[in-house]
């Protein structure tokens, strides 16, 4: 599904990912982990398209198209979708009229009818079920005065309506308390399927109780310096980033 | 330029889709101005001598006054002789039914999709259509007439209601008042009047639907509305003209007087054309706006939606002279590419327990310059006053200007004033995370934008919302930073 060769990427002068190669195909869940500032949001930002970073080699692919030749709102049409580690506020705008632009933005792409208002009302309610969100807050200003559990929530909701191909979870654990985290957790898995894939990326292994990767890849300072599995995150845990750091100075 | 200022320019370049010309004959008087254009006006329209000498004596005042620059504005001077006075389109002015209106007029209305009958007639909205110098039909007379109220068009208003015209002509904005005022007082041509009985509530918008048309031609209107004791009314007004290289000077004056416990709730769509993306054309809109509350409990709001015209200058006022009354100001004022509009509102707290609120949304695009301007003055005898004023502005691009100018006295020390003011510029992260949902970025400015204007939008009636939404999307068209 993706496909991601030695990508390098760069913001003004500094150069950021130094040639990430990551495969994923249906149906897996990726864990990326690495400690702060080695480039994991600087990655889920190019995947969404953001203009600031710019690829300076590499490609990616995503379902056999050239990731990088599509603008934001297309790959977002084509079923990549960002959960952002710093949702944006948009005052005045209601997270179900935002949801509905975006719904119908995207049926149009795929040259699908816009849905009509009872549908997507309907289905707005199966989905705040499956992600634990109060409706009402969904009438609310999109993110503002929201708290920080209730952002990340609200993220898992819109990725719930827009049910994308390829998902990828910016620290959507941080900031939240356990009973967020599982709920949150739980979104996810019920949103698993053999169709489509998740990249979460994740400062802490404490996620991956709850969604459990089918790989772990450890980024630090631009590279993918240890990929595994799920026993990778554990052992991780136990020694810490410094034992990457170490091991990476060491070289 | 940086990438996203480039993107924001291509999208703020749209055009504006009522620039067409409608090819009627008109009737006009030559141009230029001296008091025979007056005489000229008053003659047309067949009016008593105590207007004329009304008009004379405007006209008089209006010659030793000199163009007001404090506004934060600038244009060339104005000359005031190469200017049309009066124009009409040549056909009766009384139809005895809207069938008579000539078809090209019918077909302006159209489209500008403004339908003069059935389909009006089901949404319940009663037209008042003024084009050029002449108001062409009111609808819904008879049945507006069965409850007393009188809609109709000023120069009607004078000859069929000459003790309500007389009585309240020029009491809430003097013609003396300024600069414009004392023109239009002289050389007004039409506009709408209307009169809510007491205790009346009436069943329908009521609204006015302003047509430029005619070459160097100036529009004059004069609108005059009251409202009787614990009567309702809700008045909307629209406006748009064709694309011409040259600007054009509309100078209106409106007048509300809201009596003990009646509410006047005024609303204005204004979509004059704004002239080129280099600033070559457009309309100078130079208007002046006041009511008075003129008895306890009374209420008037205002509420304006401003995206046109090349120069907007207006402060739609409110006097709060009954005790206990209410003033209300709810402003979106949009500018692109070349426009200027200096806009805002005064509360004039003269009663006790005098409440007024000020929202004002301003948004700046191209090399537009955007000011808000406010006065709130809270006289001593007007105890235990409020006012709140929120005033923000929203930047788009770094070529545009936004400012502030606030006025606060008050005058006695129970009274408390608020003013708060932000300036924010469109996030590109705002806009960066609507892409990635697959909004565009079109759609997602006038997401943003309309999200940011929805205070104000929320006071329009229902059709008229939806209508300024879209407005605003189109003036906006390409804007983002
Ligand atoms: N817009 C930016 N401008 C300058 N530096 C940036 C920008 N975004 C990220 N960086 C830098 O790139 C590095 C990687 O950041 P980021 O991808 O956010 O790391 P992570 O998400 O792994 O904590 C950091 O050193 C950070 O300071
Ligand atoms: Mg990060």
């Amino acid at each position: 599904m993706l496909s991601i060769k030695n990508l390098q990427a760069r913001v003004e002068e500094k150069e950021i990912l130094k040639g990430i190669n990551l495969e994923v195909k249906a149906g897996e869940v990726h864990a990326i982990m690495g400690p702060n500032g080695s480039g994991k949001s600087t990655l889920a930002s190019i995947l969404a398209g953001r203009e600031t970073y710019e690829v300076t080699g590499g490609s990616i692919t995503f379902e056999g198209k050239d990731l990088l030749e599509l603008s934001p709102e297309d790959r977002a049409r084509e079923g990549v979708f960002l959960a952002f580690q710093y949702p944006v506020e948009i005052p005045g705008v209601s997270t179900i009229n935002f949801l509905k632009t975006a719904v119908n933005a995207i049926r149009e792409y795929r040259g699908e009818e816009a849905m009509d208002a009872v549908s997507f009302l309907k289905m707005m309610k199966e989905k705040t079920k499956v992600v634990e969100i109060d409706e009402t807050l969904l009438k609310r200003s999109l993110n503002e005065g929201f708290s920080g559990g209730e952002k990340k929530r609200n993220e898992i909701f819109q990725m719930a309506m827009l049910e994308p191909k390829l998902a990828v979870l910016d620290e959507t654990d941080s900031g939240l308390d356990i009973d967020a985290l599982k709920i949150v957790a739980n979104g996810v898995n019920k949103l698993r399927s053999k169709n489509n894939a998740v990249i979460v990326v994740t400062h802490y292994q404490r996620l991956l109780d709850y969604i459990v990767p089918d790989y772990v890849h450890v980024l630090y300072n631009g590279r993918i310096v240890k990929s595994g599995t799920k026993e990778l995150a554990l052992e991780l845990e136990a020694k810490g980033y410094d034992w990457i750091k170490n091991e990476n100075t060491a070289v | 330029m940086s990438d996203s200022n480039k993107i924001l320019e291509e999208l703020t370049q749209s055009d504006y889709k009522y620039g067409f010309v409608t090819n009627i004959e008109n009737e006009s008087a030559p141009k230029g101005l001296s008091e025979d254009t007056v005489r000229f006006i008053s003659a047309k329209k067949n009016e008593p001598q105590w207007l004329l000498d009304w008009r004379l004596k405007a006209f008089r005042h209006w010659l030793t006054l000199e163009t007001p620059t404090w506004a934060n504005v600038t244009f060339p001077a104005i000359d005031y002789q190469d200017i049309i006075y009066y124009s009409a389109p040549k056909q009766k002015v009384t139809l005895n039914s809207l069938d008579e209106i000539d078809p090209e007029l019918r077909a302006t209305f159209e489209k500008l999709g403004i339908s003069l009958d059935e389909q009006k007639r089901l949404s319940g909205v009663a037209v008042d259509a003024v084009i050029d110098s002449v108001s062409i039909t009111t609808t819904f007379k008879v049945k507006l007439s069965e409850l007393g109220i009188i809609f109709c068009s000023m120069s009607e208003a004078v000859h069929e209601h000459p003790e309500l015209v007389k009585k309240y002509l020029g009491t809430v904005v003097p013609i003396t008042d300024n600069y414009f005022t004392a023109l239009n007082s002289a050389v007004f041509s039409d506009g709408s009047f209307c009169y809510i009985p007491k205790g009346v509530r009436c069943p329908m918008e009521l609204s006015t639907y302003f047509r430029i048309n005619a070459a160097n031609t100036g529009q004059f209107e004069r609108t005059l509305l009251i409202a009787d004791e614990g009567s309702h009314v809700s008045y909307l007004e629209g406006c748009t003209a064709p694309m011409r290289d040259e600007n054009q000077l509309h100078a209106a004056v409106v007048e509300l007087i809201s009596m003990e416990r009646a509410e006047i709730k005024y609303s204005t769509v204004q979509n004059w054309y704004p002239g080129d993306k280099n600033g070559k054309g457009g309309i100078y809109n130079f208007v002046t706006k006041r009511g008075i509350c003129a008895g306890d409990h009374a209420k008037i709001s205002w509420t304006q939606v401003e995206t046109g015209s090349a120069i907007t200058w207006k402060y739609p006022s409110v006097i709060l002279k009954g005790d206990y009354s209410i003033g209300e100001f709810y402003s979106v004022a949009v500018t692109n590419n070349m426009q200027q509009a200096d806009t805002g509102t005064k509360m004039i707290h003269i009663g006790k327990n005098t409440r007024s609120r000020i929202v004002s949304k301003g948004i700046s695009a191209g090399k537009s310059q955007n000011s808000y301007r406010g006065l709130v003055e809270v006289k001593p005898r007007a105890i235990n006053s409020r006012n709140f004023s929120q005033c923000d502005s929203l930047l788009m691009g770094d070529q545009c200007g936004a400012h502030t100018f606030p006025y606060i006295e008050v005058g006695n020390p129970s009274s408390i004033v608020e003013h708060e003011a932000t300036t924010s510029k469109i996030g590109e992260d705002q806009v960066f995370y609507c892409n990635q949902r697959g909004i565009d970025t079109e759609k997602a400015v006038a997401l943003i934008v309309n999200g940011y204007c929805k205070e104000v939008l929320n006071q329009l009636p229902m059709e008229f919302a939806v209508e300024a939404q879209k407005l605003l999307a189109i003036s906006l068209e390409g804007s983002v930073g």
